[in-house]
């Protein structure tokens, strides 16, 4: 298969007043195209600061990060699903979806229609005419992620798209995740502190060290698909998250003495 | 007190049950307080009179709040709202009819209102002045002197006159606040090299540089300073309001319209305007409350019309029921600019109508 992501010794500095601050350095990751790439890591070890620099919204000061374009160049490179507290308060629900469509020029009539699709695929249709600031937390973040999937992109990138929520709605919101992801097959490069929602999403999860960050160990999941929360009562399920849980004890513990 | 009967009955938290004398208590005191007879003992210390009396007001109407069924709580909390100042109204009129009040000085309502009346329909003929510019003249010289009759009939007005000073002068200084505002949020430089003398004006009062403006126009006793005036203090508000507005902007939006392709255009239509947009109505609210005071302000010093020369000539003349009229008419014009901005709010902000449901 294609690569579709490739980062090569990339590396992060940021200017602070006591000198030079690495975020990450060395850091080497490949994704193929179409695959579900989860990345865990202890707390500030530079996971956000990779996907921003793969969001184009930060750059590296060395090495190399790029999303290698598809055939389609009006087809955008990436979108960013953001936390639920990044959707436009002063759009309606349809707007806020049919953003990225209205930044590229489409006509009213057409990124409303596509809009839609993607409201009724997760669960919003009712409320397309609602503002975020009357919604939940849960139905904000569906929107954020509507909003990245109407537009498209070659490439999703996810920064803890369900931190914030409870435990409940994560769950149902990992399922709808999953089933809206198998159907379009997209590269998805998905940031969590959760092992168990890394394992259940991911055909692949990377850990990360900390200070400076870098890619630590990989594990290839190969949990059948389609996956459910059966899924997640497997024994093999258990194993896998057992051992990424294994591999990321000793960089968690050892992030952590060096922030005390 | 059935307090302790009623035990389904909501309380206030924090609030144990009273002693069951303190409502029957509080309703005596504030009969005897309030009758003539015992009226004298309190006059020299009428500050506290007030307090008690409010106190036990509140005692006993917090006593008839549970006893409201719960469909009519909104109508009780309204009619506390209106009652309490209708309350306040016929104490003074009571007061100052009795004579503890110097009439004099503090009319009573009831003559402030009838003095409202007069100025509304009779003409001044010393001053050549109306209240409201007698619109029911208006057919009548629009048919004799054609538009020039109506204009006239508006000059006359000391309404229009403030209302025409602080919307003009609003509308020309609020303007370029906003646009002046936005480029200093959105370019570091520029805001580098105009912050400092834009604090600098912001903190000086506004009515101080009237004198120059005087000077500055070809007419200094026209029009011109007085919608200037106006107008500059208007300015530094909203553009200190607006700048801190689009600087107050969070990050994540910026990001979220940057990574789905928002060009320089869409990014300031589409997220900045937007997201700066409450704060720059905090800035306008503010800014036209300022304007009211600087316009009654320098109609106090310089002019023959307004609701500020208003005041101020009629305190002159010591004819205080109509002094107390302008200023009931300064609070309405008041009012009257605040709902039409929040109006404007509404409509230009129809997100923020529908609140939070968390
Ligand atoms: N703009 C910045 N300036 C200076 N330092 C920064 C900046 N952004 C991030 N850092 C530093 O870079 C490191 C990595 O930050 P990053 O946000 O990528 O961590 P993270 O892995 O996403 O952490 P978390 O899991 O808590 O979200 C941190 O130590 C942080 O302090
Ligand atoms: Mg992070």
């Amino acid at each position: 298969m294609a690569l579709k992501i490739v980062s090569t010794a990339a590396q992060k500095r940021f200017p602070t007043r006591h000198g030079w601050m690495t975020a990450i350095e060395r850091f080497d990751l490949e994704v193929e195209e179409g695959e579900f790439v989860c990345v865990v890591g202890p707390s500030g070890c530079g996971k956000s600061t990779f996907l921003r620099i793969l969001a184009g919204l930060d750059h590296v000061t060395g090495g190399d990060v790029r999303i290698v374009p598809g055939p389609d160049p009006s087809q955008p490179l990436n979108n960013v699903v953001f936390q639920e507290y990044a959707v436009f308060p002063w759009k309606s629900v349809l707007d806020n979806v049919a953003f990225g469509l209205e930044m590229r020029g489409v006509g009213r009539s057409q990124r409303y229609e596509r809009a839609r699709q993607w409201l009724a695929k997760v669960g919003l249709t009712r409320f397309e005419d609602y503002y975020p600031g009357q919604l939940s937390g849960g139905m904000k973040q569906r929107v954020s992620i509507a909003r990245a999937l109407t537009n498209d992109p070659q490439v999703l990138l996810m920064d803890e798209p369900l931190g914030a929520l409870d435990a409940q709605t994560r769950t149902v919101l990992q399922e709808e995740l999953l089933t809206i992801w198998e159907e379009s097959r997209k590269t998805v490069v998905y940031i969590t502190h959760s092992i168990e929602e890394a394992v259940f999403l991911a055909d692949r999860v990377v850990i990360m060290t900390a200070h400076p960050g870098r890619v630590k160990e990989e594990f290839r999941v190969d949990l059948p698909r389609p996956r459910d929360l059966s899924t997640m009562a497997t024994p093999a399920f258990a194993a896998l998250t057992g051992a990424v849980w294994e591999a990321l004890r000793d960089e968690v513990t050892r992030a952590m003495a060096a922030q005390a | 007190m059935s307090a302790a009967k009623g035990g389904a009955r909501e309380r206030v938290p924090g609030r144990g049950p009273l002693p069951g004398w303190v409502v029957p208590g509080s309703i005596l005191l504030l009969v005897a307080a309030s009758s003539q007879v015992v009226f004298p003992l309190w006059e020299r210390a009428w500050l506290l009179f007030v307090g008690v009396a409010f106190v036990c007001l509140v005692l006993v109407v917090q006593e008839v709040e549970p006893r409201v069924p719960m469909r009519h709580r909104g109508l009780y909390g309204k009619a506390l709202a209106f009652g309490f100042p209708v309350v306040l109204l016929l104490t003074w009129e009571w007061l100052s009819t009795s004579g503890v009040l110097n009439a004099r000085w503090f009319p009573p309502p009831s003559q402030i209102a009838v003095a409202l009346w007069e100025l509304t329909i009779t003409y001044d003929r010393f001053n050549r002045t109306s209240l409201i510019g007698r619109p029911w003249l208006l057919p009548e010289r629009l048919a004799s002197d054609g538009w020039a009759g109506a204009v006239a009939l508006a000059n006359e007005s000391h309404v229009w006159a403030t209302l025409s000073r602080v919307g003009f002068g609003f509308a020309i200084g609020a303007a370029p606040g906003i646009v002046i505002g936005m480029v200093m949020g959105l370019n570091r430089t520029v805001r580098m090299m105009l912050d400092a003398t834009m604090s600098a004006f912001y903190v000086l009062p506004k009515i101080a540089i009237f004198p120059i403006l005087m000077l500055v126009f070809a007419n200094p006793f026209g029009e011109g300073p007085k919608i200037a005036v106006v107008a500059i203090s208007a300015f530094f508000l909203v553009a200190i309001s607006t700048m801190a507005g689009v600087q107050g902007i969070d990050e994540v939006y910026l990001e979220a319209g940057r990574n789905f392709g928002a060009n320089r255009w869409q990014m300031f239509r589409h997220v900045i305007l937007p997201a700066a947009l409450p704060i720059v109505f905090s800035g306008l609210r503010l800014a036209l409350g300022t304007a009211l005071i600087v316009i009654v302000a320098v109609e106090f010093v310089r002019a023959d019309r307004g609701v500020g020369f208003l005041i101020f000539y009629n305190w002159q003349v010591l004819v205080t029921p109509r002094m107390y009229a302008a200023l009931v008419v300064v609070m309405g014009l008041g009012v009257l600019l605040t709902s039409i901005l929040q109006l404007i709010e509404r409509r230009v902000m129809p997100w923020r109508r529908t609140p939070d449901p968390r």
